[in-house]
Formats: structure tokens, sequence, C-alpha cells
């Protein structure tokens, strides 16, 4: 076993998940795959929001991923990194909306 | 940015052998990955032979204006390879001769060789169909006497194969070199002026994209969308076609995978992105390669790993089609390169 949560190679493993469940493994690869077709967005853009997503649900499988997806889609490193912080001001978004359910709490608790 | 070549720079993959003992050994020997010849063979696909010949491929000389970071020729100022008008006499007596339907000249910068017009007049009387001539854009701007290149391929009804790594300076210039960009877009300026590249024009003008770094090329029509688009929108520019080309593992390129630790993904990459209907269509089935010197080879990368063809002709002037026709294709690992994704030859995608 190794020492460490994650590790590089096992991205290339990914498919062996179906192994252990032939059917939900195969009708996910399937659906992943048809996802990033072109398709009314094009792939280049499903691939953006896919590093976007990438970073906000820290996978590191994924941000490797979608850079080199993204290096393969021609896509600029610039792109790369305005996608990265439309996930990050999401993310960060959402946490400083909850500032209003505090504001709310605050004031209905005070006299 | 890299100056020289591995052989001005005695870099140890400077010599074919050292290349082919990594492509040979390592992760292939232990077994990680299948050999090319195993893979290949679970699609009944070895060994691999020629079907018609269709492309008579000639490089004239390893010399360059350019040291591109992964090339797979390891041309350079520094290379002084260069095709004699004796062997071109031969290679003529061929282009008269042969049943292909295209002529194809690469190099180096082919333009730098000083009978390269002699030779593209004399062998443009031989009336092939289509006539190609590999140009890295940039030497038709490094020196006055190159200026009238883009005429001089009108006049010839050259069809004109072009590098262009991305459509931003950036990316361009980190693979082939400070001011590579600019003088490109010049150049591509000029060849629009006279005529090529246009949407009605028959002056064929196409474009080559070959990743910068160690990634696989996407999709080639959905590039050649994003390379019009930009390069139009930027620079009122036109082409034809966008091939995009998989960076072989072999001369610089292979350097760069291994200095940059990104070898053994990058052949993962390859058989896992391995495509048995490439196999079918793979260039070496269509193409002939001559190198400077005269030798024969299947293709420009086994010419570059010095892996002559497995016929008893093996040079321009014992040249005899039918029996060179009836060989065996010399394959090694770094083939996985042409049979990936959607494939990959000097003519872009074959699957």
């Amino acid at each position: 076993m190794t020492k460490s949560y994650y590790d590089p190679a096992d991205l290339r493993k990914f498919g062996n998940i179906t192994e252990w469940s032939e059917e939900l493994g195969t009708k996910f690869f399937d659906y992943y795959g048809k996802v990033f077709e072109e398709g009314a967005l094009s792939a280049r853009e499903k691939s953006l929001i896919a590093l976007a997503v990438a970073h906000v649900v820290k996978c590191p499988y994924c941000i490797d991923a979608y850079t080199k997806d993204g290096l393969q889609k021609g896509i600029t490193k610039e792109e790369m990194m305005e996608a990265v912080h439309a996930g990050a001001a999401i993310e960060s978004g959402a946490t400083l909306v909850h500032g209003v359910q505090m504001m709310n709490k605050y004031n209905k608790l005070s006299m | 940015m890299i100056t020289k070549s591995l052989h001005a720079r005695h870099n140890e993959l400077a010599e074919t052998n050292n290349q082919l003992k990594i492509l040979n050994g390592g992760i292939f020997e232990a077994g990680e990955l299948p050999y090319f010849k195993d893979k290949i063979a679970l699609t009944g696909h070895f060994p691999l032979t020629p079907k018609k010949l269709e492309i008579f491929q000639v490089n004239v000389g390893y010399m360059c204006n350019q040291v591109c970071e992964h090339c797979h020729v390891d041309a350079g100022p520094d290379r002084k390879e260069i095709m004699t008008r004796e062997t071109m006499q031969y290679c003529l007596e061929v282009i008269r001769n042969t049943g292909a339907h295209t002529l194809d000249l690469t190099g180096g910068a082919p333009e730098m060789n000083p009978d390269f017009r002699w030779f593209v007049e004399e062998a443009a009387k031989a009336g092939i169909q289509d006539f190609i001539v590999r140009s890295n854009l940039t030497i038709m701007r490094a020196n006055k006497k190159y200026h009238d290149l883009p005429r001089f391929f009108k006049k010839h009804n050259i069809h004109i194969v072009s590098s262009m790594p991305h459509y931003t300076r950036g990316k361009t210039d980190k693979q082939r070199g400070s001011g590579v960009f600019d003088a490109s877009i010049k150049a591509l300026q000029e060849l629009n002026a006279v005529g090529y590249g246009l949407p009605e024009s028959d002056l064929r003008l196409d474009l080559v994209y070959n990743p910068s770094g160690a990634f696989l090329p996407g999709d080639q029509v959905a590039m050649e969308k994003d390379f019009k688009k930009a390069l139009q929108e930027d620079f009122n520019i036109k082409f034809h076609h966008l091939f995009a080309i998989t960076n072989l593992p072999i001369a610089r390129f292979l350097d760069y995978l291994i200095a940059s630790e990104n070898y053994e993904d990058y052949m993962y990459a390859l058989v896992e992105a391995y495509n048995p209907t490439a196999v079918e269509n793979v260039m070496c089935t269509n193409t002939i390669s001559v190198s400077w010197d005269g030798w024969l080879y299947d293709c420009d990368f086994n010419q570059m790993l010095d892996l002559k063809v497995a016929s008893r002709i093996k040079h321009i002037k014992d040249y005899n089609e039918d029996i060179l026709n009836d060989r065996n294709i010399i394959i090694s690992q770094h083939c996985y390169g042409c049979t990936a994704g959607a494939g990959s030859s000097c003519q872009g995608t074959v699957a």
C-alpha cells in the first residue's frame, strides 16, 4: 500500500472502478464521455468549466487531467487562470452570502 | 531556450542508438507497456507493410535557421548535412518515373540548401500532382535573399505547408524561439498577398500545429476553427487547412521529455490513445523518405533514428519502386506517436 492518499499514477487506473461494479461504472463513463462532447456548449468551453470545478472540489486528479485537456485544446494559460478565478469567486461568494444569514441571526437575537 | 542542436552539444541522444535503447527499454522492457509490435499484432497489423506509394518525401538537409525545442530532426544552424546536386539528380530521376502523386520537400529549412531553387525548378518540370515544400515561414524573413520566396513558390505552384504551433505569440516563441511568431505572421501575410491560402485560391497554404509540450494535439477540426478565427481577427491572415501533428518521442522532443520528467507519462498517454484505425493509414504505408545523403527510410522519423528500409534497395541511386514496396516497415515504440487518437502524419490526422 502506498503511504500517500494521492498518487498521480492512480489517474491512469480510473477506468478500473468498473471492475468492481461493471454496470454502474460503464454507465458513468458513457455519461461522462457524452457530457464532454461538442454540444450547445463547445468541448473547449466544457473543458474550462471542468477545470474551474476541479479546483472548487479540490480534486488533484481532475486538475491534472483538465490542465492537460486544456493544453490539448489550445486553451491559453490566461483563459485557464480566469476559469479558476470564476470557480474561486463562486466558492468565496458562497461563503460570503452566508454572511447574510449571520446578519439575520445577529439582528434577530439582538435588542 | 536552446540555441544548439543535440549534435553540437554532444548530447548522448545525438547518438541514435541511445534513443533506441530508451525507446526499447524502461517501461517497455519491464512489461508495463506493450511493445508497438505486440500492440499492432493484436489487431492483425504485424508485420506492417506498404500499400501503394503516394508520397515521395525528400529531406534536402538538416540545416535550419531555427532551433525548435521539439525538433525531431535535431535541425539548426550548426547542422551541415546538406543534399548535393548529385543526390538531387538521382531524386529527379525517381521523381520523373515514380507512381507517387505527391513530392514532399522537407529539412531543416529546405530553402537553405544552396541548390534548393534549382531542384524545385527541375522537379516542377516533372509535373507531379501535388508538390509540397515544408517551410518554417521565418526563413522567408531571415535574409533578403529569401524575401522573394513567396513569388518563387507561386511561380512553380508549390503547395506550402508551414509550422505554426499557436496563434499566440507566447506559445509560439517558447517552442520555436524569440521573434518567431512575428516573423511567421509577416511571412503568412506575404503569402496571402501573392494569393496563397485565400478561400478560392489554387495556391495551397496549410499550417501545421504540433503541441508545445508533453501533451497530445486536440481535435484537428476544432483547432483549425480556433486558428482561423484568431489569425483572421488579429492579423487578417487566411489559410486552407490545419494539420495537427503529434510530437514523436525522438531527438530533441525525447530529450525534453526526459529532462522534464514527462517521458513515462507521455508514453502512457500515447499507448492509451492507441487507435487501430489510425494504423490502417499511417504514413509509412504510403511514403518513402530520402535523406540528404540518399538513403531510403520508411518515414522521416525512422530517418532521424537511422533505421533504413528493410529492403535490398537502400539507396536512391539503386531505386526500384517494385522491389522497395515489397518490404516490411521498421517499427519501434516511437511509432505510437502516429497511432494515438485520430492518428498523426505529415498530412495531419489519418483516422
